[in-house]
């Protein structure tokens, strides 16, 4: 008589590993739950982390690395320096700079809707002169109305970033559109896209050189004669893979006799930070899905001990069958593991569900770790293992006599 | 009726705990040859209980020798008992154990669950078991939705699925009414008579006695085994 030829095929050990749970599904599905919620809770924080990281570094590539930025610092001495009105034109002499423009800050001037909003609800909103071709340096584009030219450039004529006209209540241009900036009347010609590399354009009205210098007499005296500038920041283009090179240059460049007086930076670097941590899960979440994940498993383990105790003359009538102590240890066991494997599964999925909604909504790429599905799937399946194996060893001592006497 | 020797247990005893020991069996030994028809009866208390644990191999006796189908059951391993009872031993019992959830045929094929037979040929066979006992028609049907009487017909073609060496039932009438009864009584007569070998374990004498021989057991031993003659 060969031992062996008992032996169960994969089928029948999944219908009879299932016998417990189609006969109380109500009980499978809510034992099941605790590890579900577990699974979901680590799927989706891990989901979530490298979607929203993905959307960045995405949004970094589209922006691109190789802006870099030059403002004026602090003096040795302390107080605010300024930068040599010639230092855009230097900059642009230098090697693998592609681009240079520049703005400057007009201090103590501020914007309002009307000239009756009082003087102190500025709104955060700066003035600032720039250069023509801001634009295409900074690589964003208008949102509303039409972009400084040489013509309104003279006039008082200004354009808002994204967040100012946001601020100021302004979503279109309207012929005549009129703001309150620097104690006149400006007219509105645009309104720009969000420029996420640089937030300090996204909270600014700005005008043309020619009108800081006419209407807000920003000027300086160059040999006796007034000349629009200085600026106070420069962006740059650079050439890709040059950046390092090029950026290590440009403060003796932009201020050869004062270079600690510049501040030199890369704007995407505050990008690249924020992308590095939002890649770092959200270890709280991931702290409740583990805790869920134990709770599911004491849930899983208290049902087998259940089951067992109400499936006594089950077990006693497949010993009387023929089967073997091991067999009716793997049933339980099996049964353990696929309960907790199906809430395993649907954890990933629900937690799958969650990112991919979250992420579209945020128009992430959905990016579900490998790691993380395939390792909530495997835990659950260790944890069914862990919480079914002393459920299945006790089904498995039980003697068949005992089991198949009823009350 | 003179065929082999299918079940022979010599001087089986059985004690249980130490303080004081149990004796449940003292001395069993009786034979049983292929084809019979056997009751053991006895009061509850009388050792019957134990007696078809040690014939089913779901207990192993203190002393003595159970062969089953020429096979001394002792000395074998858990895996080497379970094949024995997966081939050549059926159990009904009185509360029937049939699984709610599956149908008739699922419930009578899983007789051959462990006996390394595939499910094709389990359910083949399945269904021949319940043609033999008269429940061709109710093969898909649960538990749930047959009788006493169907669900006890069930279980015996659970049972003969496997052509077992010996069918053990155990008070196979006790959980129906007298007319399930009768007809129970009257199926496993024809079963015997085309060839099970079946031992019935009962308390009722009036069911023993409509059966060819009775073993009659009284404080763990055999007081009588009386076969009426053949026809009577």
């Amino acid at each position: 008589m060969s031992a062996d030829r008992g032996r169960l095929e994969p089928s029948d050990w999944l219908r009879v590993a299932s016998v417990g749970l189609r006969a109380r599904p109500l009980r499978a599905a809510l034992s099941a739950l605790g590890i579900a919620i577990g699974t979901a809770a680590i799927v989706g924080v891990l989901g979530l982390s490298s979607s929203s990281q993905a959307g960045l570094i995405a949004e970094i590539n589209k922006l691109g690395t190789n802006l870099l930025t030059v403002e004026a610092g602090q003096k040795l001495t302390g107080g605010p320096a300024q930068l040599p009105r010639e230092a855009p034109a230097r900059l642009t002499l230098l090697d693998d700079v592609h681009q240079v423009a520049d703005t400057a800050l007009m201090q103590e001037m501020y914007v309002y809707r009307s000239s009756i909003v009082p003087v102190g609800e500025t709104g955060g909103i700066q003035v600032r002169a720039t250069s023509l071709n801001l634009l295409s340096v900074l690589g964003t584009g208008i949102a509303r109305g039409e972009w400084l030219n040489a013509g309104t450039a003279r006039e008082p004529v200004a354009v808002l970033g994204a967040l100012a006209a946001q601020q100021l209540g302004i979503d279109q241009i309207q012929p005549g559109e009129q703001i309150w900036l620097g104690g006149q009347w400006f007219s509105l010609a645009g309104i720009l896209q969000p420029s996420p590399l640089t937030p300090e354009i996204d909270v600014s009205a700005l005008i043309g050189y020619p009108a800081a210098e006419r209407y807000l007499g920003y000027v300086s005296i160059v040999d006796g004669e007034q000349a629009a500038g200085p600026p106070s920041t420069i962006y740059i283009r650079a050439a890709t893979g040059h950046e390092a090179a090029v950026q290590s240059l440009l403060g003796q460049t932009a201020d050869p006799s004062a270079p600690y007086e510049v501040n030199v930076s890369q704007p995407s670097d505050v990008l690249t930070a924020r992308a590095a941590a939002a890649g770092a899960f959200d270890s709280l979440f991931l702290g409740l899905g583990v805790v869920a994940l134990i709770v599911g498993a004491v849930g899983v383990a208290n049902i087998m001990i259940i089951s067992v105790l109400e499936r006594r003359s089950e077990i006693g009538l497949r010993r009387a069958l023929g089967a073997t102590k091991a067999q009716i240890r793997t049933q339980f066991l099996a049964e353990s593991i696929l309960l907790a494997a199906i809430g395993g599964v649907v954890g990933v999925l629900a937690g799958a569900a969650a990112t991919a909604v979250y992420a579209s909504s945020k128009s992430w790429d959905v990016v579900i770790p490998f790691e993380a599905w395939s390792g909530g799937i495997v835990s659950a399946i260790l944890i069914g293992a862990l919480a079914g194996l002393m459920p299945a060893v006790r089904a498995s001592r039980l003697p068949p006599t005992v089991a198949l006497r009823t009350v | 009726m003179s065929g082999e020797t299918v079940l022979e247990l010599a001087g089986v005893t059985k004690v249980y705990g130490e303080e004081p020991p149990v004796h449940a069996l003292r001395g069993v030994s009786l034979s049983v040859r292929r084809g019979e028809l056997v009751a053991i009866v006895g009061p509850s208390g009388s050792g019957k209980s134990t007696l078809l644990h040690v014939i089913g191999t779901l207990e192993q006796p203190s002393s003595g020798i159970v062969r089953i189908g020429g096979v001394d059951a002792a000395g074998l391993s858990d895996r080497e008992l379970s094949q024995l009872r997966a081939r050549e031993i059926g159990f009904v019992f009185q509360q029937f154990f049939l699984a709610e959830h599956a149908t008739a045929r699922e419930n009578v094929a899983d007789g051959l669950l462990y006996a390394g037979v595939s499910a094709s040929e389990r359910h083949r066979r399945a269904d021949e078991a319940l043609e033999r006992v008269g429940l061709a028609e109710r093969a898909s049907f649960k538990p749930s939705k047959l009788s006493g009487g169907e669900r006890q017909r069930v279980a015996i073609a659970r049972a003969l699925v496997g052509q077992p060496a010996i069918v053990l039932a155990d008070e196979p009438t006790g959980n129906l009414d007298s007319g399930n009864g009768a007809s129970i009584v009257e199926l496993i007569r024809e079963l015997n008579a085309s060839g099970a070998t079946i031992i019935v374990i009962t308390h009722d004498t009036s069911l023993a006695a409509q059966l060819p021989r009775q073993i009659r057991v009284l404080d763990g031993q055999v007081v009588s085994d009386l076969a009426k003659a053949e026809g009577s």
